[in-house]
């Protein structure tokens, strides 16, 4: 009896009884699912275009933060260190179809997914190399971005808003809506599409597959900026940042490979549902469930919907 | 005849370069480091400090009793089974002693110390009943193990207003290295009248820590102590502060108040408290001369600047009790070229006193480290330091370790870890 007050009726109260860590524990989860989101959605665009689960991706996002920061501690000022980073992967995106995807087309989807293993380890080494490891602080400040926080003072305690997390929820929504517009509205949008779904009956309607490709992977480099900028803030710039980038798995089946708003929705679920039973139903558990919970959930969708929320239903003729 | 030809010579050739193995003219002493992956800032710092120790050695006394040491880096990226990889890679090649550099590693490879007589020395982490010499005779944690530490930092706590009746949140990494002093919290938190919070942080949520002090925030514990490690150091502090956790009531074991935790931070990491048994800063004649001899020529990876911040200095230290047990072995022997197990003899021998210290140009770096086969710990002491916005200042004397409750605590755990291990190597000391 006392085991079923503490599951079903005990973690309500003391929502009830909280009102304010209530609301702290949603506007974290809702901070960290968009954060989350955004990781996915590196993930997503390169799915898109290639069919290839790119394993690189948290890696670019290390790469992205390294870089900023390094660009800004030679002496440059923060937002030209922006637009080099933005060159410098352009220059990556350009290199990755020039000296991997134009070598391995038509080859079979483990093969490229074996490539961006590799691509992984050779930025880890390059960036080891030229920037080294010492953890730097995010350049959050430099970059414009408001400083401290906002409270809303609540019966014994308060909400606490960090101006840096409600620039990343703002930006990342931001840059959701114009990657899905982007993606769906525009010519390069649906040759991409097309890339998706046949590349050689995109490639016999003239689409330039290495063309997309280029662009796919320079934009999901803009996406390790930001997730780097904003996961970086909340930790620090540093190699680990290539750990956070794996939260986006459990995100990618919830949300589907192929979709843009299902990665965010994707991240919104995962984020709120962690911080929540971490909170109030975690202490049963002995604490330290946010690891795994991610992965329950994932678990569940894979039994009932295996192509995610989103994601496309995959129908083979036999 | 042919075959017999070629066989006699690849026999005479096993026969001299284990000759030229086993009588090198230099002293083997591997450390396992990690320069690259998640924790690859400490990593650095500490494979620097340690090598640039043994490198000054060689440079400034032509090694140690003439004998030049070979300090060789093995990169393991703190991964356990790489770590013992590179374990099996030093077999056979009269490698002096381990520095596994990782509790995980330390684990893994610590039967096989009596089995291949090399000593395996995890200053500041590993297990912490290998303290007990003779049930651990090849394996040693100078100067205080996790447990000990564990006690003088509650010592601490008691010493700020008292433990009893409060409420004390352990966050911990959770790996062997973060659990490793749970049972010291569950023994003492009846005894001294506390309760603890266990917040267990994973590995791939050390970034990602809103709900861990969420928790905090909802337990509203009075102190939080924190057995963090790489990234999960400056995202603890940073969520404290964003939970309004006061940062002078968080303190965090030794290897969670390096600079590399709060240089990024600065003044935002102000108040926060670590425990230490090393003092940062150069104005030591030893790092003085390591800088001197060593990283102004440019001979090692280390950048001017490095020396004298907390795990440079401490990683320098692991190298100053190896040389001085390699010395001491040498000395024990008579031989310049010593062997693992005579370096396990060095280390139970040790002398490094404040008289030695001030010699070594050490004077009130450390509390003395004095070895005896029995206590493979030595004193157990350290002090506590506190961020000021800018750099970690020493802000308490020694704090002993409570004896009275750690020794119980490490003959049980020492006997319960070798109760399943048939022909468990031991040794009986007067």
């Amino acid at each position: 009896m006392e085991i079923l007050y503490a599951i079903l009726i005990a973690p309500f109260v003391e929502m009830g009884s909280y009102p304010d860590l209530f609301i702290q524990a949603l506007w974290d989860g809702f901070v960290a699912g968009t954060l989350y989101g955004l990781i996915a959605l590196g993930f997503v665009l390169i799915f898109k275009a290639s069919g290839v689960f790119n394993f690189s991706q948290p890696i670019l996002v290390v790469l992205a933060a390294l870089s900023l920061v390094s660009f800004y501690k030679m002496g440059i000022p923060a937002w030209i260190s922006v637009i080099l980073v933005l060159i410098l992967f352009y220059v990556l995106a350009w290199l990755v179809e020039r000296l991997i995807l134009r070598q391995l087309v038509n080859q079979d989807g483990n093969i490229l997914f074996m490539s961006t293993i590799g691509l992984t380890f050779i930025i880890i080494g390059a960036a080891q190399w030229i920037f080294g490891g010492v953890p730097s602080a995010m350049i959050v400040n430099e970059l414009g971005f408001p400083n401290g926080s906002l409270e809303w003072p609540m019966f014994d305690g308060g909400v606490y808003f960090e101006m840096i997390d409600i620039s990343a929820a703002v930006i990342a929504v931001i840059m959701i809506v114009i990657l899905a517009v982007f993606f769906s509205k525009t010519k390069i949008g649906r040759g991409l599409r097309a890339v998706a779904d046949d590349h050689q009956a995109a490639l016999s309607v003239g689409i330039s597959l290495n063309q997309i490709w280029v662009i796919v992977w320079f934009v999901a480099g803009i996406v390790a900026l930001v997730t780097g900028i904003f996961w970086g803030a909340r930790s620090d710039v540093s190699f680990a940042l290539q750990i956070i980038g794996f939260k986006a798995l459990p995100v990618l089946i919830i949300g589907g490979f192929t979709s843009i708003q299902g990665a965010i929705i994707g991240g919104l679920i995962i984020g709120l549902g962690e911080k929540i039973f971490e909170i109030y139903w975690g202490p049963l558990l002995g604490s330290g469930v946010e690891g795994w919970f991610a992965y329950v959930i994932a678990l569940v969708f894979l039994l009932y919907r295996p192509q995610g929320l989103f994601g496309d239903k995959l129908i083979e003729r036999v | 005849m042919k075959k017999l030809l070629i066989g006699a010579v690849m026999a005479l050739g096993t026969v001299f370069s284990s000759v030229s193995l086993s009588f090198a003219d230099e002293l083997l002493v591997p450390t396992m480091s990690y320069r690259v992956g998640p924790y690859a800032a400490n990593g650095t710092m500490i494979a620097n400090g340690f090598t640039d120790y043994f490198m000054m050695l060689n440079e400034r006394d032509g090694g140690i009793g003439g004998v030049k040491v070979k300090a060789e880096e093995c990169e393991t990226g703190y991964k356990a089974q790489v770590g013992v990889e590179c374990y099996e890679s030093y077999r056979g090649k009269n490698a002096l002693v381990h520095t596994p550099n990782s509790t995980g590693i330390t684990l893994q490879i610590l039967q096989k110390a009596p089995e291949d007589e090399v000593p395996i020395l995890t200053m500041g982490y590993g297990l912490s009943a290998a303290a007990k010499g003779e049930t651990f005779p090849w394996a040693f944690n100078y100067p205080a193990s996790y447990w000990s530490q564990m006690t003088s930092i509650l010592s601490y706590i008691d010493s700020q207003g008292g433990l009893k009746g409060k409420k004390i949140g352990f966050l911990y990494l959770d790996v062997g290295y973060g659990r490793e002093p749970i049972p010291v919290l569950e023994e003492l938190g009846p005894k001294m009248g506390f309760e603890t919070l266990y917040v267990p942080v994973a590995g791939k949520e050390m970034q990602n820590q809103s709900s861990h002090w969420l928790t905090i925030r909802k337990e509203k514990p009075d102190w939080v102590i924190m057995w963090g490690w790489g990234a999960m150091n400056p995202t603890a502090i940073k969520e404290a502060a964003k939970t309004r956790f006061p940062l002078d009531r968080f303190i965090g074991n030794w290897w969670s108040g390096a600079h590399v935790d709060t240089e990024a931070l600065g003044s935002k990491a102000k108040g926060y408290l670590a425990s230490s048994f090393t003092t940062t800063g150069t104005d030591f004649p030893a790092i003085q001369d390591m800088i001197k001899y060593v990283v102004k020529p440019g001979k090692s990876k280390t950048e001017m600047g490095m020396p004298g911040k907390v795990l440079y200095n401490r990683a320098m230290f692991n190298a100053v009790i190896i040389a001085e047990a390699i010395a001491v072995a040498q000395k024990m022997t008579g031989k310049k070229n010593v062997t693992g197990a005579d370096v396990r003899l060095g280390l139970e021998n040790i002398k490094l006193d404040e008289a030695r210290l001030k010699e070594l140009g050490l004077e009130g770096f450390t509390a003395p480290v004095i070895g005896s086969c029995a206590d493979h710990e030595s004193g157990g002491s350290i002090f506590v330091q506190q961020w000021d916005g800018s750099d970690w200042k020493r802000i308490t004397g020694l704090i002993p370790p409570m004896t009275d409750v750690v020794q119980p605590l490490l003959t049980a755990a020492a006997e319960k870890y070798v109760s399943d291990k048939s022909g468990w190597t031991t040794q009986k000391c007067n």
